[in-house]
């Protein structure tokens, strides 16, 4: 749909693309399921329980990055877009990185001997 | 006036105004829900799990509902895919079938609106208390066989009430904070109260004995702050993105006539950000319902 020739009303009336029309949308339903399978899997994931709060959080982080990565890619057709798109979302990644990074940095700024994270101490 | 580029490409960027236009939107959204994931994140890591030591401070788990939430989640999911069927419909010259996806797609979005709405009445009616014995227990009110909205320690006190019947909540597994699959150690569970085997049962606690009552209102604490702050806002995105749709489905659809390249372009655009509120919501999701 980004190519320019590709895209409008120059096809919007034309029914010799139906077949190409059929295949996107197989590749839509393809992908939305998907991503309720990954839903499930997430939902799952907690129910399992590894033993460690590390693995839990990237296991559903990591589902949670598929599913963010099919939706991108494919429904918002990132996979095959205009250089100008890839830039605009470039410079806003190095920017949210940074962002984050700086808020986050504020949480390795402890006296010594103290710890940010206490479990279930009353 | 004609607004240049509606639809042919401009010639140094390859796109379509309204294109370059939704992304760069669209990267001001990130930040804007980067910079509440950083919050949440901090807010997270730094606070103790559980309702101890303060009720305000600390992170308690297991008391959003994940079924409702997971299909909630798949409702948002369905949604994506109409649109994209909704678009599709309209290159295909199919403006009858196009409207048909465009009103499922609307209709998930109310959908998903209204279990979120039923979600957090669910909050607004839902306990902590403590006891000035230390100890502290969660469930539903029961005043006159249903459970009020927005009541606090002073509702009680004003309305002369020397004790409460309250629907103890019955522990599931996700009281417990992940890496706790058997539960917080002793000495807290017996601070907890409601964990006993009799105690699932409506208990009648009196009012002298409360040290606080408060409902799960962004107040409460930290978690519910930047759950009901996220989520609303993400609402928000739902609402608004509905809101347009139905617009250019349903009133602006006169354009598909005048001008129809500009009109399907409209729905793209419309569509990328159906997707973002989506994808918003694919990370909102775990974060905190599951963690």
């Amino acid at each position: 749909m980004s190519d320019p020739t590709h895209s409008g009303a120059a096809e919007a009336h034309d029914h010799g693309h139906g077949h190409d029309h059929a295949g996107h949308n197989k590749i839509y339903f393809v992908i939305g399921a998907a991503l309720l399978v990954g839903t499930i899997v997430t939902v799952l994931a907690r129910y399992w329980e590894f033993n460690s709060v590390a693995l839990t959080v990237a296991v559903a982080l990591l589902i949670a990055s598929i599913k963010a990565f099919l939706v991108a890619g494919y429904f918002m057709h990132l996979l095959s877009e205009k250089k100008m798109i890839y830039l605009i979302l470039a410079t806003t990644a190095a920017f949210l990185v940074g962002m984050v990074g700086l808020i986050l940095w504020s949480d390795a700024d402890l006296p010594r001997g103290s710890t940010n994270k206490i479990h279930y101490v009353p | 006036m004609d607004i240049p580029y509606t639809v042919k490409p401009r010639p140094d960027t390859g796109l379509y105004n309204a294109k370059v236009g939704i992304w760069l939107f669209l990267a001001s959204e990130v930040m804007l829900f980067g910079a509440f994931f950083s919050s949440y994140i901090l807010l997270r890591v730094g606070a103790p799990d559980g309702f101890w030591p303060d009720v305000a401070t600390a992170w308690p788990h297991g008391l959003l509902n994940i079924p409702i939430g997971t299909f909630n989640t798949a409702v948002l999911i369905i949604s994506s895919v109409t649109v994209l069927l909704a678009w599709a419909s309209l290159k295909e010259g199919n403006l009858p079938k196009f409207k048909k996806f465009m009103a499922a797609t609307i209709l998930c979005a109310l959908g998903f609106l209204a279990i979120k709405s039923y979600e957090y009445n669910e909050k607004f009616t839902h306990y902590v208390i403590r006891l000035k014995d230390g100890t502290a227990v969660t469930g539903h009110l029961d005043i006159d066989g249903k459970s009020p909205r927005f009541w606090s320690l002073a509702t009680v006190e004003a309305k002369k009430l020397e004790s409460i019947k309250v629907h103890v909540d019955v522990p599931n597994q996700f009281r417990y904070p992940v890496g706790f699959k058997h539960g917080p150690p002793a000495e807290a569970e017996a601070k907890e109260g409601g964990h006993g085997a009799g105690e699932h049962a409506a208990r009648e606690i009196k009012t002298a004995d409360i040290a606080l009552l408060q409902a799960f209102i962004p107040k409460t604490g930290t978690f519910f702050a930047i759950y009901f702050t996220m989520t609303f806002l993400h609402g928000l995105h739902v609402l608004g993105g509905a809101i347009v749709m139905a617009y250019i489905a349903f009133v602006g659809d006169g354009m598909w006539k005048t001008d129809p390249e500009r009109y399907t372009n409209r729905i793209e655009v419309a569509g990328l950000f159906w997707h973002f509120v989506d994808l918003v919501w694919i990370f909102l999701f775990p974060v905190v319902y599951l963690l």
